[in-house]
């Protein structure tokens, strides 16, 4: 931790970054968002298994982003994000920084986009077993058994938006549901729209999502969104052997294809 | 009958359409139920909330006279959802009307004063309102000045009603369109609203200022009419914000403590110095 | 009306909540779902949970939902059929379980909606609903209802307020002509009332700011950099709006399926990047400090201001529901310092 805390020091000290943020210790011992801009902040700084956040949302603000060159601390999951918007033409070379624990816990700073992809080759991400496990009971049900678990959870959604809010990929400057020439989704929370919603956004994530699982644990009512963006990664890995995150160059699924992709409706 | 609830509008059969200028049309609505139409009053500055059903709302001042009881005007320049539905729609048509909401110009108490009015564009139809509302009352009021200006000619609205103040002699009509903006044959001036003002130079001595326009107009005119001796107390302008009920329920509307759609449309320039600069 | 005080017993109250059910009365009450506790429908009160500091979601649902149909139109070539709701149609409902906290939101809301022109929706919706509160004799780090002129124990809002005793019996205050009547009917249920120090029985809230020195110095605290300080974490999303018991803005939209139209009210929120923004392309409000400004100066000045309400009651909800932890209590008490 004090390597941390020292190099945010020096950045920050030297002018190297403008801002650096990364997580201290809320009011109920969680942890939030810090945003680092005189080196003494850095003594708020704290990094341990309840930084889940997923920060690198943080670049999609403009208010931050005019700040200059940023630094963040980031567990794999921000990585992760962070090359994702790189390979989607959200953030250039150069503009970030990233501070990550290495598997010793020590810091391994990532200058670059090579330094982001080989940090994460090295570490593996796996989904909370947990979630694994809910997804198995879900895929162990008929259609409509799982359509009727869906349309109970989405019956509870508020259309708050917290679960885009809340996700790195979602940084488009206007989302589908904020036109209105044509409404795709309808503006209010109805059980239909909701399903609508959510199954729009999880196509939309279908590649893209690094499985932070931020999403889930934004909801204010307690919808485990997550499983639905965490099912079509696995379903992603499973028939195109592609995960989201991994380089700083465009792979996503939805957005390339291969000649030797196995559809042949276009052939 | 029933009670009608405070979101509902009245049923307008669209009379006329008339077209001001490239996207810009103007609606002469009349009240399907006459009975409605007779007990239906409000006053200039008033705006209302337009609706093609299906569609949704708009909002736009009201800009006929008030002292025209046999129909409501409103004019509107196309440029999203319920503004295409609009145009779209033609005479025989049935659009909603909700209002009037607002407080208005206090004409009232402007008996015996100049007027001087100030706009740009597709910001004179709520003046127009005023004008034709003092007009109808010219007795009531001193000189009346009008000053309009818009980018082009084919830009300027109410084309037949220029026309037809130029003529008069108890009005001074003053046009010009930006530089740039002149048809060969115009006549008016060609020059930008403010510097139009300051060479026009009108007295500010027992006179109440109105001014209307896009922000930038209104930046660059409001020194000219201070520099010309006006007080903030005597200079009105009216504000835009986003709109959806109308009545100060929605929050959406407020500059401060203000709703626009409650202590506005009408503010005075007084006014706006004590607010915040959130609009 | 004076408040007058009865003993409800633990069985009565099972008794009350069957006997109200039997009478064809909708009971809302909170029960616990995957841990989140919130408002359903119940008909008996053993599935009501008693394990809840406060609802993830408010109360406000009942007399503000976060959908609802203003009109319906049919349009044909000639002509333009409007039908009103029918508000008689509503149903009758007992919200069972709301916290002081809650019920004084309903007075919060009432400001807004029954203020100079009368929202009949909303009067329709309040007026059949009947609020059986329950003080809270717990409470956590988030609760902050006695700086607000609040309290566990408040009245305000409520039409019979019950306070549980440690055996498991209610003092009930009796507080409005409705809850008097609601007594009244069931009066074998509501006994006397021996002397009961209420105030043992309320959780302890400690009073963490002047909230009218707060008010003033808000107020006068536009310009103030401590809105960006305090915004950058957040992520600009609904969830606090919607959670809250107080906040009332909404959206109208109209719906369209071939010829027949509604118009729908939703709820929405300041938060919004797109909440401001003018058809021209115009945004008063185009960065997230701007809009949490105007979030706590709506609650915090301009409310106090217009209509002589707050617009907030501490019930703690939008911290509980922030995934980023925009923590109002820590935020006000930070603007007391700041301003």
């Amino acid at each position: 931790m004090d390597a941390f805390k020292k190099r945010v020091k020096e950045l920050l000290a030297e002018k190297s970054v403008n801002l650096v943020i990364g997580y201290e210790e809320a009011d109920d011992k969680s942890a939030r968002a810090l945003f680092m801009s005189a080196p003494g902040d850095a003594d708020r700084l704290i990094l341990d298994s309840r930084c889940v956040q997923n920060l690198a949302l943080y670049l999609k603000k403009k208010e931050i982003r005019k700040l200059g060159k940023i630094a963040i601390v980031a567990p794999l999951h921000v990585v992760r994000s962070v090359l994702q918007m790189a390979s989607e033409n959200q953030i250039k070379e150069k503009e970030v920084i990233l501070l990550s624990p290495a598997p010793d816990k020590t810091l391994q700073e990532l200058a670059d986009f090579k330094g982001m992809e080989g940090y994460v080759a090295q570490n593996p991400a796996a989904l909370p077993e947990k979630d694994l496990e809910t997804i198995r009971k879900l895929d162990a049900m008929t259609p409509s058994e799982r359509f009727a678990f869906w349309r109970k959870e989405f019956a509870k959604c508020i259309k708050c938006y917290a679960c885009r809010a809340a996700c790195p990929m979602c940084f488009c400057g206007r989302c589908q549901v904020e036109y209105n020439q044509p409404q795709i989704v309808t503006v209010e929370a109805t059980p239909l729209g909701n399903l609508e919603w959510h199954f729009m956004r999880a196509m939309h994530l279908a590649g893209r999502c690094v499985n932070c699982g931020e999403c889930g644990r934004s909801c204010p009512v307690g919808i485990p969104v997550h499983l639905l963006s965490f099912k079509t990664c696995l379903t992603v890995k499973e028939s195109f052997d592609a995960r989201a995150g991994m380089g700083a160059e465009m792979k996503s699924v939805m957005s390339n294809f291969r000649p030797e992709d196995k559809e042949n409706f276009i052939k | 009958m029933s009670k009608k609830s405070i979101y509902r509008p009245y049923l307008m059969r669209i009379e006329t359409v008339t077209e001001e200028a490239p996207l810009v049309k103007t609606l002469r609505l009349k009240f399907v139920n006459e009975e409605e139409g007779r007990a239906f009053t409000f006053h200039a500055g008033q705006f209302a909330e337009y609706c093609v059903f299906g569609e949704g709302e708009c909002t736009f001042c009201i800009a006929s006279s008030p002292t025209r009881k046999d129909y409501i005007e409103c004019t509107f320049r196309e440029t999203g959802k319920v503004t295409r539905a609009l145009s779209m729609c033609g005479p025989g048509d049935i659009i909603g009307f909700r209002g009037p909401y607002g407080n208005r110009f206090p004409l009232d108490d402007w008996k015996g004063k100049n007027l001087l009015f100030i706009t740009g564009g597709i910001a004179l139809p709520p003046l127009r309102s005023v004008i034709w509302n003092c007009l109808d009352r010219r007795d009531e009021f001193g000189d009346i000045t009008i000053l309009y200006g818009a980018r082009t000619v084919a830009d300027l609205v109410y084309k037949n009603e220029l026309n037809a103040w130029a003529a008069r002699s108890d009005i001074k009509l003053i046009l010009t369109v930006d530089p740039g903006g002149a048809t060969p044959d115009w006549k008016g001036k060609i020059d930008l609203v403010p510097t139009v003002l300051g060479q026009a130079a009108p007295s500010s001595v027992n006179t109440i200022a109105l001014l209307c326009g896009p922000p930038i107009m209104i930046k660059f005119t409001l020194p000219v009419l201070v520099q010309l001796g006006f007080a903030n107390e005597n200079i009105f302008t009216t504000l835009e914000n986003r709109m959806k009920c109308g009545c100060g329920k929605c929050g959406r509307c407020n500059v401060g403590p203000l709703f626009v759609c409650k202590d506005g449309p009408v503010f005075t320039l007084k006014q706006l110095k004590d607010l915040p600069q959130e609009y | 009306m004076k408040i007058e005080t009865r003993l409800l017993k633990k069985g009565s109250l099972e008794k009350l909540v069957l006997d109200l059910h039997t009478a064809g009365k909708r009971i809302l009450a909170p029960i616990k779902n995957d841990g989140k506790a919130d408002f359903a429908e119940i008909t008996g009160l053993n599935q009501m949970t008693e394990d809840y500091i406060a609802t993830a979601r408010s109360a406000k649902s009942v007399v503000f939902p976060k959908a609802e149909t203003l009109f319906e139109a049919d349009v044909t070539r000639d002509n333009v059929a409007l039908t009103d709701r029918d508000l008689d149609k509503l149903p009758d409902t007992i919200l069972l379980g709301t916290r002081p906290c809650d019920a004084a939101g309903l007075e919060s809301l009432g400001s807004i909606f029954l203020w100079d022109t009368v929202d009949d929706v909303y009067a329709a919706r309040r007026k059949k609903a009947t609020l059986i509160s329950i003080s809270c004799n717990q409470c956590d780090a988030k609760c902050f209802c006695t700086s607000v002129n609040g309290g566990p124990g408040g009245t305000a809002g409520s039409d019979i307020l019950l306070t549980r005793m440690e055996n498991g019996d209610f003092l009930a205050e009796i507080i409005t002509e409705k809850g008097k009547a609601l007594a009244e009917q069931y009066a074998p249920l509501f006994e006397p009332a021996p002397e009961i120090n209420k105030e043992k029985h309320l959780a302890k809230v400690p009073v963490v700011f002047d909230v009218k020195e707060l008010v003033k110095k808000i107020q006068s605290g536009f310009d103030s950099p401590a809105w960006m300080q305090q915004s950058l974490r957040c992520i600009g999303c609904g969830a606090c709006a919607f959670v809250c018991p107080t906040c009332a803005c909404f959206d109208i939209q109209d719906i369209r399926k071939g010829k027949h139209a509604s118009r729908k009210r939703s709820w929405d929120s300041c938060g919004f990047s797109m909440f401001t923004l003018h058809a021209s392309g115009h945004n008063p409000r185009t960065t997230q400090d701007s809009r949490w400004r105007q979030r706590v100066m709506h609650k915090f000045a301009y409310m106090p201001e217009r209509q002589n309400t707050l617009g907030c009651t501490g019930c703690g909800r939008c911290g509980r529901s922030c995934s980023v932890d925009m923590n109002l209590k820590e935020h006000l008490i930070h603007l007391c310092k700041a301003l």
